[in-house]
């Protein structure tokens, strides 16, 4: 043999599509049967349902309460306080996809969203929001992308702050009519503003919660221990819906006389002390998954116990479970729809009250559909952004 | 050497349960002294190494470090651990941290340095260990060598007055624990106090002040390097020295 012969790598197979399908569409008898069984279901089920969207179903009850289903009963001449501080979310998003999203090409599409949604029938006043709200994502990807280190903090602060900004905003400045911002009670907030509210302040309280649970769980001191282990197999042991219940019914009962709280107020309270249960356990998972080797450098150096939580336990512990804790605030989103049922008007709620308008009675699959469609569009936005977050968090390590 | 011991250890003692893991152990060290210990796996070496900055607790008996009595207090603890630098077996680096940001962190939370002059020291230190291109990596990307050498520079930001070495080699594939215990020896020339559990008989002839064989639980015999290799008095100590010199 020759010794200077070269290596060839093996010689990789050319294929066009006819060959491929002979090769795993038709490659046998039983294969043939199953592609055409397997084609006629697919042909079956989607011809069923693009001829359902495009045909049978009404979707004039969707256009008609669009309003209601986005944001309630909120006052109209209002609405521009939600369009500012969606603005400023898409504007930090725009920020954000610039410095963290860089190798992902196609993130900046994402931007171009609301000018999209502004093709379907919408008010003009609303195509004009929407657009705009495309051309502030855009501005803040260009800056982004201009100086994308000196941006850093200021977008992160930007995104700290802007929970306060939303809340401040929706719900305004002064009791009186005539002021500039006047409130808005939360019994007008309503639709997808109420379920995005309940969503985020429910996911930003409980999680501080319930990392101080976890840790708490694993302290020393007797008391801690027991009180943290205490509530959490306490409120795992209640479903949701109760534990709503208890906050819209009973509480007034033990409150003094002539005290109240509101309602939504009361459901915020409520499902961010369900989820931190949870999340308590979640992370104590990752706490535990951080070996002892990590504890033992971090003293041996002279650090505090709170100094190795802080700066090298739980950073490595919530990496870890990014995925875990995803997959609760998805759960937590698609959770506020229990609030319905305690007479919050949320998307699910509004919904129903779509549907009891004598115009639009029996049109329930639309209703349903649309804001399915809209749970999970949302959904699978968070699960994305996790999966992106992981990558870039991942460089590195271990 | 007549000054105060750094380290005092007065019959000590620790269970694990029912097991007597230490049983009666007393020795002191000198500043400046490098001490090796070997002894079969299981004979409480590095038990008792940790014991000296609290990473194990002692039942009975009495350690003091630099002047400092190891009591249930915690900031006696945290004072003792800021003054020894202790290297694992397993490295131990921080994953999710680089390089530098290892080995600033302690210096920065602890000592309350500024960034600035705590990743000045850190670049002097890690050329000292031969790696200062390696600063803005994670310890992911290095070798076990230089991960090794990286806990060293952690280890001697903090300016310890002791540095405690358990087993840095044991991990190592054979081509790099050479590099470690390089830096191990500089160390020693340096004028550190070390105490280093490790069965590199090299290292401990080349360096050790004094070497202490450890067997289940207690000290049964110290010596010099001389003394230990030439002449071993006790017969565990003779049976052992076979079994590791043998090839």
């Amino acid at each position: 043999m020759a010794i200077n012969e070269p290596v060839l790598p093996p010689i990789t197979e050319r294929s066009n599509i006819l060959s491929w399908m002979r090769k795993n569409l038709f490659g046998s008898w039983y294969d043939a049967l199953l592609t055409i069984l397997g084609a006629w279901i697919v042909y079956w089920a989607l011809s069923g349902l693009l001829r359902w969207v495009f045909v049978t179903a009404e979707w004039e009850v969707i256009v008609v309460n669009m309003r209601l289903l986005m944001i309630g009963q909120y006052p109209l001449e209002q609405a521009w306080r939600l369009w500012l501080w969606l603005g400023l979310l898409v504007f930090l998003s725009g920020n954000s996809l610039a410095i963290w999203a860089r190798q992902s090409k196609y993130a900046v599409l994402l931007l171009l969203a609301p000018a999209l949604l502004s093709l379907f029938q919408v008010g003009a006043g609303q195509r004009g929001w929407l657009i705009g709200l495309t051309v502030t994502g855009l501005v803040g990807w260009g800056i982004g992308r201009i100086k994308p280190e000196v941006l850093k903090r200021s977008v992160i602060a930007g995104w700290v702050i802007s929970l306060p900004v939303i809340i401040l905003l929706t719900r305004g400045l002064s009791e009186s009519e005539t002021s500039f911002m006047p409130e808005v009670r939360t019994n007008l907030w309503g639709g997808l503003l109420l379920t995005f509210l309940l969503t985020v302040v429910g996911i930003m309280f409980s999680f501080p919660i319930g990392v101080l649970l976890a840790l708490g769980r694993r302290s020393e001191l007797p008391i801690i221990r027991w009180f943290s282990v205490g509530y959490i197999e306490l409120v795992r042991g209640v479903p949701l819906i109760s534990i709503l219940f208890m906050a819209q019914l009973m509480l007034p009962l033990f409150l003094p006389d002539g005290w109240t709280v509101d309602r939504v107020i009361r459901a915020m309270v409520g499902i961010t002390l369900f989820s931190a249960a949870y999340l308590a356990e979640n992370v104590r998972g990752g706490l535990q998954a951080i070996p002892k080797g990590q504890f033992e450098a971090a003293e041996a150096l002279g650090l505090s116990g709170a100094q190795t939580m802080i700066f090298i336990i739980l950073p490595q512990a919530l990496r870890l479970i990014i995925p875990i804790l995803v997959g609760q605030f998805i759960g937590v989103f698609k959770d506020t729809s229990l609030v319905a049922i305690v007479g919050l008007l949320d998307l699910v709620g509004i919904a129903r009250t779509v549907l009891a308008q004598p115009a639009f009675l029996g049109l329930q699959r639309e209703v349903y559909v649309f804001i399915s469609l809209i749970f999970w569009v949302l959904s699978y936005g968070m699960s994305y952004l996790s999966q992106r977050l992981e990558e870039r968090l991942g460089v590195g390590i271990r | 050497m007549a000054d105060e011991p750094i380290i005092k250890v007065q019959e000590v003692h620790k269970w694990y349960g029912n097991f007597h893991a230490l049983k009666g152990v007393s020795m002191d060290v000198q500043k400046g002294e490098v001490i090796v210990i070997f002894g079969p796996s299981g004979s409480g070496k590095s038990t008792f190494i940790r014991t000296l900055n609290r990473l194990e607790e002692h039942q009975r008996g009495k350690i003091v470090v630099d002047g400092i009595e190891m009591s249930h207090d915690v900031r006696n603890i945290e004072q003792i651990r800021s003054e020894t630098g202790m290297v694992f077996q397993q490295f131990n680096l921080f994953p999710h941290l680089t390089v530098m940001q290892n080995i600033v962190l302690a210096p920065i939370q602890v000592r309350k340095w500024t960034k600035q002059k705590a990743e000045e020291i850190a670049m002097q230190l890690l050329e000292r260990v031969g790696i200062p291109e390696q600063a803005n990596k994670f310890p992911g990307q290095l070798s076990g060598g230089q991960q090794q050498r990286v806990a060293i520079a952690r280890s001697l930001a903090m300016q310890p007055k002791i540095m405690l070495f358990d087993e840095p080699t044991s991990a190592l594939d054979p081509e790099m624990i050479k590099e470690v215990l390089d830096v191990m020896t500089e160390l020693a020339k340096s004028g550190m106090t070390i105490l280093a559990v490790t069965h590199e008989m090299g290292f401990a002839r080349a360096v050790a002040d004094r070497m202490i064989f450890f067997d289940k639980g207690e000290i049964v015999e110290q010596g010099t390097p001389e003394q230990i290799f030439n002449s071993p008095k006790e017969d565990r100590t003779k049976l052992f020295l076979s079994q590791i010199l043998r090839h």
